[in-house]
């Protein structure tokens, strides 16, 4: 059992829901609220991880954060070491492939939300942001919570795009996807096997938990 | 603080409408559904914006395309009830009315349910809550944000007729708390007639009429427009008996009238509004008839219609209630201002919501 690939893993999809959380709560209630020229191209980019291989967005990332592009050039000058096999360039791919499984359940939590509901609380007086907390997010908390799970288990199950722009840096870029992978490549199927089922026991255990959650705030809410 | 309002729109729903509602008047915007009343109220509060248009309240100017000012919602210190309601699901009685306080005052908010009669349900959702009382929750959830303008956009026609009529008491009540403009959206005429002081009749989202109540509702052209003929007038009684055998007793000012059952006290002032189509005239005083309120009255004028009809309007005494009968009748009887005539109503012709509290 490689724990160190295990709490890596689980640190990567801990700051993936992190940064995606206030990304998705301003993109999908904005997505959700407005109407504008272009929005069906803009909902379309959103949800190309979803069908793109992860090597066609793994090349694109190589390209535009490897050595020679101008971001690569500017981490490189700022922090001292390369972002491209990096936990930090691990970290910019695992948020930009999630951005379908983040986005996409909290644009329709905010969808949800009457639209006289949303006149009431202009209409009462809440500006934007105090409709954002008194009135939008208790709303929208079930699309959010689903969003934010899908994206903590969808990145601890990720591998193709895990694999392109990290390679296999043990404690840097070795999730326990990759590990599993390296273990059954090795022929240590024993290691692959307690690997495994403790990916399946801590996904299922959170997607359950969601569920069970929903289902509760659901009920306190109608 | 007077809130006047000029909007102009072509489409998609066009407005062509200006009008001012003085601080403790109650306007109605009534006409027929898709005549743009609901689009007027919606550009008042912000929620639309007219291609051109002013609103301001006192000093206050939420809109001026012409100078570039268009205030959002929010901005814009006026009390907004729906038709739907739109509680927020998630908070209790009380949690609504805090939450449209920019300070909020837990003791003001419970000052505010027990003013629409909440007593004891602030903690209630309004899953929890009957339509009605749904309703007076927004009531008090408008009136926490101290409005300069109160709208209510067809307030009452969601709920049942007996809680309408409670939720109608109530706003007749409150507006003597209330100075501030109030605009009424309704397609109801006697609702309108019932709480308004003015009325603006609309149709297509332009004016056609707009005058005190009585006027318009005694102007059978304008109310055709609307598709009715509902000429009526409202008679002011008093409460003085409920006899045995079912009636109410009322003093009207030249006499007495007996009407089904009213559940109110003894002393009650009372507005009843008389259709005039259901007033059956004579010169004499009728004898050997089933009607039971007969009163004296004189006729102050003749008002040919287009059609077959003609409206009287006559005095009782200070009061004054139209009578709708054919030319050929008005003919016969030859009657001119200043003629003594006898009012005939049937006791059972007077719906029970034709029937309301004296503000």
């Amino acid at each position: 059992m490689d724990w160190t690939a295990l709490t890596l893993s689980l640190w990567l999809a801990f700051w993936t829901v992190a940064i995606l959380l206030p990304v998705s709560v301003l993109a999908g209630r904005g997505l959700a609220y407005t109407n504008f020229r272009g929005k069906g191209l803009v909902e379309a980019a959103v949800m190309l991880p979803l069908v793109l291989p992860p090597t066609v967005l793994g090349y694109y990332l190589l390209v535009g954060f490897g050595a020679n592009s101008s971001l690569g050039n500017l981490w490189q000058g700022i922090f001292g070491h390369p972002l491209a096999f990096s936990f930090e360039g691990l970290v910019l791919a695992s948020v930009l492939f999630n951005l379908p499984f983040a986005i996409q359940p909290a644009q329709r939590g905010f969808e949800a939300i009457p639209v006289a509901l949303r006149e009431a609380a202009a209409c009462c007086g809440l500006s934007p942001w105090r409709a954002l907390w008194a009135v939008d997010l208790p709303l929208a908390w079930p699309g959010l919570l689903t969003a934010m799970v899908l994206t903590f288990a969808h990145t601890l199950g990720e591998f193709g795009i895990v694999l392109m722009v990290g390679g296999s840096i043990p404690d840097e870029t070795k999730t326990i996807a990759i590990a599993i992978y390296d273990r059954v490549q090795a022929f240590d199927t024993d290691d692959a096997r307690v690997m495994a089922a403790t990916l399946v026991a801590i996904s299922f255990v959170t997607i359950a938990a969601t569920y069970w959650l929903s289902a509760r705030l659901g009920k306190r809410l109608t | 603080m007077t809130l006047t309002v000029a909007l102009q729109s072509h489409g998609p729903i066009p407005l062509d409408l200006s009008f001012r509602v003085a601080p403790g008047e109650l306007l109605a915007l009534v006409g027929p559904s898709g005549a743009g009343k609901t689009t007027a109220l919606r550009a008042i509060a912000g929620l639309m914006t007219p291609e051109t248009g002013r609103v301001t309240a006192g000093d206050a100017v939420w809109l001026d395309t012409s100078a570039g000012v268009n205030l959002p919602p929010y901005r814009r210190h006026l009390g907004v009830v729906f038709q739907s309601y739109a509680l927020f699901p998630h908070l209790t009685a009380l949690g609504n009315v805090l939450t449209a306080m920019q300070v909020p005052d837990r003791i003001e908010a419970q000052r505010l349910l027990d003013l629409v009669n909440l007593q004891g349900l602030a903690n209630r959702r309004p899953s929890d809550l009957s339509g009605g009382q749904q309703q007076r929750v927004a009531l008090a959830r408008t009136l926490a944000r101290r409005p300069k303008a109160l709208l209510l956009d067809e307030p009452f026609s969601a709920v049942d007729r007996a809680t309408r009529d409670g939720l109608q008491a109530e706003i007749i009540a409150l507006r003597a708390h209330l100075n501030m403009p109030v605009v009424l959206v309704t397609h109801d005429l006697n609702e309108a007639q019932m709480l308004a002081d003015r009325m603006l009749v609309i149709d297509a989202g332009r004016m056609i009429r707009e005058g005190t109540t009585a006027e318009v509702m005694a102007d059978a052209a304008a109310l055709r427009t609307l598709g009715v003929r509902e000429v009526a007038a409202l008679l002011p009684a008093v409460i003085v008996a409920h006899e045995d055998d079912g009636l109410t007793r009322l003093d009207t000012a030249t006499g007495p009238i007996f009407l089904p059952r009213i559940d109110a006290p003894i002393g009650t002032r009372l507005r009843v509004r008389i259709m005039a189509h259901e007033v059956i005239l004579s010169r004499d005083r009728p004898v050997g008839l089933s009607a039971q309120n007969i009163l004296p009255a004189t006729v102050r004028s003749v008002v040919p219609g287009d059609g077959p009809a003609v409206t009287l309007h006559l005095a009782l005494g200070p009061d004054e209630i139209l009578a709708r009968i054919t030319r050929r009748a008005a003919a016969d009887l030859a009657l001119v201002p200043g003629d003594p005539v006898h009012v005939i109503l049937k006791t059972m012709s007077v719906a029970r919501d034709h029937i309301g509290r004296a503000g």
